[in-house]
């Protein structure tokens, strides 16, 4: 079993004839992906390595029966493409893009209200269910099929993590990067509820940063609701604080959003906590043969 | 990306938002021209820096002849102001806002922020203006307001009257604060704002609201969309080795200790600092040089990194996923052709290609140790520098 994508998945992508985008979607394809459709507003009829490209995201999820949405499209017109995918019903939409106005993030959030979507990122690296389907710009090769869920609101660092995971032989159910924008699809709190009524996945491991208090919502609601093993690492302990880390999200506002606060909720509510995240594949481990 | 006071005033009266009469000096003699132009007898003398906490670090005075404002502007230009924002080295103040003084009878509270746990731009009020908010919130929250906009339909009158009513404002003012919260959100949503503080608003003798401070934080992605907004930065209040590398396409944050550090991805980089503290040592800087690191950002990156004084060494770390491992090495041996790189250097390249990159390395004559893991890479680097 895997959470929300599986080998079955097909996907779209948006901005598929863009730099990003087509080196992505080839890469997605590379490692086995059902890339069924390809979206570019005005190169509908094409095609894009014998990939059909549609004017619209309606037209090519009618066509060819696309349940993904993969956006590559650039900040000024991402908002616009993650609503577009949202109006077509598509029930998974992925979005990689990096720096949309926080603004147009709020009005994409209210618009998906009440629809049958679901959104992950955006400024993530995606999701990948290993050895079945890869929908985002991770290196296929570090992961491997097992019994970890991750989810982490970072994309090296994820990459790092997982890397220790396999090179322990432990693999992963499925990795999900939430993104490190401060309005965001799927929260921490959506994808630890996923990963614990997973079947296979038998240990979680969770990758937080500083700024907001997704951690500390995640940490209450482990308490009450996760029974499997969950080991957590939080970046951003020696973050000074008003500054942006790179991620919009990652910063230290009000004394708010700190590393040691978000470390001792989770904590609290029975998380391991490692502080240095060389030690996340040991900590698993750990976790999974005691 | 944040804005001095009297730029934000200037965005205020275009949007209709009643600020006091004053202009910007750059020295002594202007900001006698300015005084010159007002009407009060008492004016104000404001040091315009990136920072709160003016006032109780000196950098706000009342002349109360227009003779005082030569003396008083000598006194804060060029001063270095220390306040809690500004950290210990402090700020030169190179400009002032010199304002009219104003009548005060009443001192309130009112920020709109662009919140992240409710996805939409919060309004909060208060009744204890001219006190630092979160000191309010501390001891009594009860005395703060706040109300959540939709993002989908805007602020609405009703919204306004209903926090004019919970703050207990004198009906004289009601209707002037409506049109003020109106004018703000609007201000706020066309210019892409992260926040707008306005501490004191305060209420005149003649009960008008006037805007006394105003603080305007920028969304930096949003600054695509309002060029105008993206001129009133203000380099001199920024690190010049942060601006370079912004130029250069770089997310660098300068910070105090003594190991510099190159990583790609933010998350690594901010776990890459963390990793240099716990093995014992302390980053120089916050360095990511993004997904599509080329020969040129590396060496670029390297640069900054060598300009900084405090450097005693290297650390790059980096994780191959799109970035291939021997780009990366590529870019260290270039760089060290070019750039006299003094001190250890410490490399971790992980992910795609990176066996071909350590051979790159090895085979090159640059002088650095090579590490496997994250650990192994911090524990190297803190081992050669101390």
């Amino acid at each position: 079993m895997s959470i929300l994508v599986n080998k079955d998945s097909k996907i779209l992508v948006q901005g598929i004839t863009g730099k990003e985008g087509s080196f992505h979607a080839s890469a997605c394809k590379a490692y086995g992906t059902q890339v069924v459709a390809g979206v570019t507003p005005g190169k509908g009829g094409n095609d894009f390595e014998g990939i059909p490209v549609f004017n619209t995201v309606e037209s090519a999820a009618i066509q060819t029966g696309a349940d993904v949405a993969l956006i590559f499209v650039p900040p000024p017109f991402a908002a616009d493409a993650i609503m577009e995918a949202a109006a077509a019903s598509i029930p998974l939409i992925i979005c990689i893009t990096e720096g949309i106005p926080l603004m147009d993030m709020m009005r994409v959030k209210k618009f998906l209200e009440g629809k049958p979507v679901r959104l992950i990122g955006p400024n993530c690296p995606g999701i990948i269910t290993p050895e079945e389907c890869k929908i985002g710009i991770m290196p296929g090769f570090i992961h491997k099929k097992g019994n970890v869920g991750v989810v982490s609101r970072s994309g090296t660092l994820t990459y790092e993590a997982v890397w220790q995971l396999t090179e322990r032989g432990l693999g992963q159910t499925t990795c999900i990067g939430i993104g490190g924008d401060p309005v965001n699809g799927t929260n921490f709190v959506d994808v630890l509820s996923m990963f614990e009524k997973d079947g296979e996945t038998e240990a979680i491991v969770m990758i937080g940063e500083i700024g907001g208090d997704a951690e500390e919502t995640a940490a209450a609601f482990i308490k009450e609701n996760v029974t499997k093993p969950v080991v957590a690492f939080i970046a951003g302990m020696t973050a000074p604080p008003g500054r942006r880390m790179g991620h919009a999200g990652a910063i230290i506002s009000g004394g708010k959003g700190t590393a040691a606060d978000k470390m001792s909720a989770l904590e609290a509510a029975g998380v391991t906590v490692v502080k240095n995240p060389a030690m996340i594949g040991e900590a698993i481990e750990l976790s999974l043969t005691t | 990306m944040n804005i001095h006071e009297y730029q934000a005033k200037a965005l205020f009266k275009k949007y209709n938002i009643p600020v006091p009469k004053g202009g910007v000096a750059f020295s002594p003699d202007e900001a006698a021209t300015v005084a010159a132009t007002l009407e009060t007898p008492v004016c104000v003398v404001k040091a315009q820096i990136h920072a709160g906490g003016r006032g109780k670090a000196g950098g706000v005075k009342l002349a109360k002849t227009r003779d005082e404002v030569i003396p008083l502007a000598n006194e804060i230009l060029g001063k270095i102001l220390v306040t809690p924002q500004t950290g210990p080295e402090g700020k030169e103040v190179k400009k002032l806002l010199i304002e009219e003084g104003a009548d005060i009878q009443n001192e309130l509270y009112l920020s709109l922020v662009a919140d992240r746990g409710t996805g939409s731009i919060v309004i909060i009020a208060s009744t204890e203006g001219g006190m630092e908010i979160e000191e309010v919130a501390e001891e009594t929250p009860e005395k703060i307001i706040r109300l959540s906009v939709d993002p989908a339909f805007g602020f609405q009158a009703y919204e306004g009257r209903s926090v004019a009513f919970q703050m207990g404002l004198p009906k004289e003012v009601i209707g002037q604060f409506v049109k003020l919260l109106g004018n703000l959100y609007r201000l706020f949503v066309d210019k892409g704002a992260m926040q707008i503080e306005i501490n004191p608003l305060i209420i005149t003798g003649d009960n008008k609201l006037v805007a006394l401070d105003a603080k305007v934080g920028f969304d930096e992605s949003a600054l695509f969309k309002n060029p105008e907004i993206s001129e009133l930065r203000d380099l001199e209040e920024e690190d010049p080795l942060e601006t370079r590398a912004s130029q250069h396409g770089l997310n660098y944050v300068k910070l105090d200790g003594k190991i510099g550090c190159m990583v790609n991805g933010a998350g690594l980089a901010m776990s890459t600092m963390d990793v240099i503290k716990l093995a014992g040592s302390e980053p120089a800087n916050f360095l990511d040089v993004g997904g599509g690191a080329s020969k040129e950002t590396v060496k670029q990156a390297f640069q900054i990194l060598m300009d900084d004084p405090n450097v005693e060494g290297v650390f790059v770390n980096i994780f191959g996923g799109i970035v291939r491992c021997e780009r990366i090495a590529g870019g260290i041996i270039d760089a060290a052709k070019e750039i006299e790189l003094n001190v250890p250097l410490v490399v971790r390249l992980q992910g795609t290609n990176a066996e071909e990159a350590k051979d790159l390395l090895a085979a090159s004559d640059v002088k650095l140790t090579v590490a496997d893991t994250l650990w192994d890479g911090a524990q190297k680097i803190v081992a050669a520098v101390s």
